[in-house]
């Protein structure tokens, strides 16, 4: 008769940068059942809105999440205008381009970012170390075109804050066909690596049907196979002008590789994307010099690295909102953990947690549960180090470096 | 048919209002008693996707909306419902119909105190243990 | 100078709590560890439990739920230990500091020893941060 343990993971795992709390129920190796407990990162940032104005809430919802720091804010903003009718009527050509630019580039950098984390929690540091080196080129660009490595402060209420200079093409171009060839070499190493792929494959699974009874949204869907994207679905930016020649990237298998593909072969995407729109980026006005918002409600929505962020607005035709409400696409993703992580082995809990890429500030998720002392405790630097070890035991069951 | 005529058609008299804000945000309500079997419709009858709900506190009532996403046409239909008993605000869970609505719910019911009848799991999702019961963070206070 | 604070003067070992932050500051505390910046070279290692922490960088806006696991980690460093507010949010709550689920601003509940300001500070600030604060203890302050 085998008893439950709880193998609590986090809070405060170095790794996790943000801190989170999952509980995991295990029966031998096997996950049954896990609790997600989140709230460590909760801010009040619906409710401080309420008593902002206008501007100045964009630069709120920005600190929501560092790492996807341009979505927030263009949703919002799309929110807001969608109060005039929607972006297309009164936001200018030139900033609708720069804001594609600005929401493609974070991309590349948010799924770099999450391959190098799972790099490290397989054992393979090098990818980390890979990821975040190439990464660096990207964060430059963003550091010249709108002065800040993150938190760009791009995004206004009918247009941009700052222009992109003629005299940025160029280096931004370079940068993109520098980074291109190692995007293309991670694709090649994870496909072919069969250490690596075992140990994504067919690991943390999450069916179509499961995806959709979830809601899940961005590359956790479209890796079960569930053909949603925004930037298809409801064009914003740069795609509502019909200039852009794009895919979006569908996988059917659900497991950890079809999420991986899903971001890499995105990343790929979007530097196509930015190329074709520092192309076609037309001379002009940057802002629309929005003075008073209407009445009215407003719903905006971008796609965000990790799926669907969605911002809700009332207005009463004053200053400040009456509500805003915020979606963030984690929120939707995260919970789907209850059904991905079960069925798998703890030395997969980890990859399994972080595939969905979490965003979890925001989200929110994390907490503690004050539970059973006397239970066998390990925390989540130790099941980093068991995920590891799995993979050191598969390499040295293949002397060769592949399967017999 | 396109969307629009087959929710009309589907939820027929439950509708209360109607308002095609603009080509891709339509609003609609519907009585508050009604709202399991609409969001069914909506959901399994008509297989549009649960983006996110969102409640407010109104002098009028707790006014909930729920967001669903068309997402062939990229429409989103925005089901509104009332409640208007502001002392004891209670509404049948959707939960039931779909798990992406389990931590929509908690989160309404911990920010605005609205109980959820069916919900599997009613508890605290973002705010501590040791907040104060019965402190709702998004009701306001100086509205009689 | 003790024995103890010359020790800390060397190869610092850090850790890193979040009291409900966004993650940039966090990333870019990450990122000290990536080639570009590559503290290690240092000495300084991101260690992955608090009780052998030398210096425990801190960031976030003093979460309501957050702040009493901090505490308990901070309690559970060896001291001496350095604490480092690690952003805008660390230093003074920033843009949160109205918000209901916000507590007292980080000095306030710990004692903090170097403030990095930024949003988030740039890893070149928080290694010049960290300079200063080796300097400042060899000093013997």
């Amino acid at each position: 008769m085998s008893h439950k343990v709880i193998v609590p993971i986090g809070p405060y795992h170095p790794l996790q940068e943000e801190p989170e709390f999952f509980q995991l129920y295990v029966e031998g190796e096997k996950v049954v059942d896990i609790d997600i407990i989140i709230g460590y990162n909760h801010r009040g940032i619906e409710k401080l809105a309420e008593s902002k104005h206008y501007d100045q809430i964009a630069f709120l919802v920005e600190r929501i999440c560092g790492i996807c720091s341009s979505s927030h804010p263009y949703a919002y903003v799309l929110a807001v205008e969608d109060l005039f009718g929607g972006e297309a009527n009164i936001v200018p050509e030139r900033a609708l381009y720069i804001r594609t630019i600005i929401d493609e580039l974070q991309r590349i950098h948010s799924h770099l970012l999450w391959l190098g984390l799972a790099g490290h929690f397989i054992g393979y540091n090098t990818v980390w170390m890979w990821a975040w080196k190439y990464r660096e080129p990207v964060l430059d660009m963003f550091e010249m075109v709108t002065g800040n490595r993150n938190n760009y402060a791009m995004f206004r209420i009918g247009g941009v804050r700052r222009d992109l200079k003629d005299e940025d093409i160029p280096a931004l171009k370079k940068m993109l066909d520098e980074l291109l060839p190692s995007i293309k070499m991670f694709y090649g190493a994870i496909n072919d690596d069969p250490v690596i792929r075992a140990r994504l494959k067919e690991v943390g699974t999450l069916t179509k049907e499961q995806a959709i009874d979830w809601c899940v949204v961005g590359p956790t869907a479209r890796a079960s196979g569930v053909n949603i994207d925004i930037r298809r679905d409801e064009p914003y930016g740069a795609f509502l002008l019909n200039t852009i020649d794009w895919n979006v990237v569908l996988e059917k298998d659900g497991d950890i590789f079809a999420k991986t593909m899903v971001r890499i072969l995105e990343m790929e995407d979007s530097i196509n994307i930015i190329n074709q729109a520092l192309n076609k980026i037309p001379k002009g006005e940057i802002d629309a010099n929005v003075k008073d918002i209407p009445i009215g409600e407003g719903i905006g929505r971008v796609e965000a690295p990790r799926g669907e962020c969605i911002h809700y607005i009332k207005s009463d035709g004053t200053n400040r909102p009456v509500r805003h409400k915020i979606r963030a696409p984690s929120f939707m993703n995260v919970a789907s953990d209850k059904v991905a992580a079960v069925g798998g082995t703890i030395s997969d809990a980890t990859l399994t947690l972080a595939a969905v890429d979490p965003c979890y500030c925001c989200t929110e998720r994390v907490a503690v549960i004050n539970k059973a002392d006397d239970k066998k405790i390990m925390n989540g630097w130790d099941l980093v180090k068991l995920s590891r070890e799995k993979t050191d035991k598969i390499k040295e069951g293949w002397p060769n470096g592949r399967p017999e | 048919m396109n969307m629009r005529d087959r929710i009309k058609e589907g939820l027929g008299n439950k509708i209360l209002e109607w308002d095609e804000r603009s080509a891709r945000r339509i609003y609609f309500s519907v009585d508050a008693k009604e709202v399991y079997k609409s969001v069914e419709f909506l959901f399994k009858g008509l297989g549009l996707r649960f983006s996110t709900a969102s409640g407010i506190d109104l002098p009028e009532g707790f006014e909930i909306i729920y967001h669903f996403s068309f997402d062939k046409a990229g429409e989103i239909y925005s089901l509104r419902v009332l409640i208007k008993d502001k002392l004891r605000p209670e509404i049948a869970s959707v939960s039931p119909l779909f798990r992406g609505a389990e931590w929509m719910e908690r989160e309404m019911w911990e920010m605005l105190g609205i109980n959820f009848k069916g919900h599997p799991n009613l508890k605290r999702l973002l705010l501590a243990d040791d907040w104060p019961e019965g402190e709702y963070p998004l009701r306001r206070k100086n509205v009689s | 100078m003790s024995i103890k604070t010359e020790a800390l003067t060397k190869s610092i070992w850090v850790f890193h709590v979040s009291a409900g932050s966004c993650n940039n500051c966090d990333i870019e505390i990450l990122d000290l560890f990536t080639p570009r910046f590559d503290v290690e070279r240092f000495g300084i290692q991101l260690i992955g439990s608090v009780r052998h922490a030398d210096a425990i960088l801190v960031t976030g806006a003093m979460n309501r739920k957050s702040v009493p696991r901090m505490k308990t980690i901070y309690e559970q460093a060896p001291k001496p230990c350095v604490v480092v507010a690690v952003g805008q949010c660390a230093l003074s709550r920033h843009m949160f500091k109205d918000s209901y689920n916000v507590c007292e601003p980080l000095d306030k509940i710990l004692p903090v020893d170097l403030y990095i300001p930024g949003c988030p500070p740039r890893p070149e600030a928080m290694i010049d941060g960290i300079v200063k604060l080796v300097a400042k203890i060899r000093k013997g302050k």
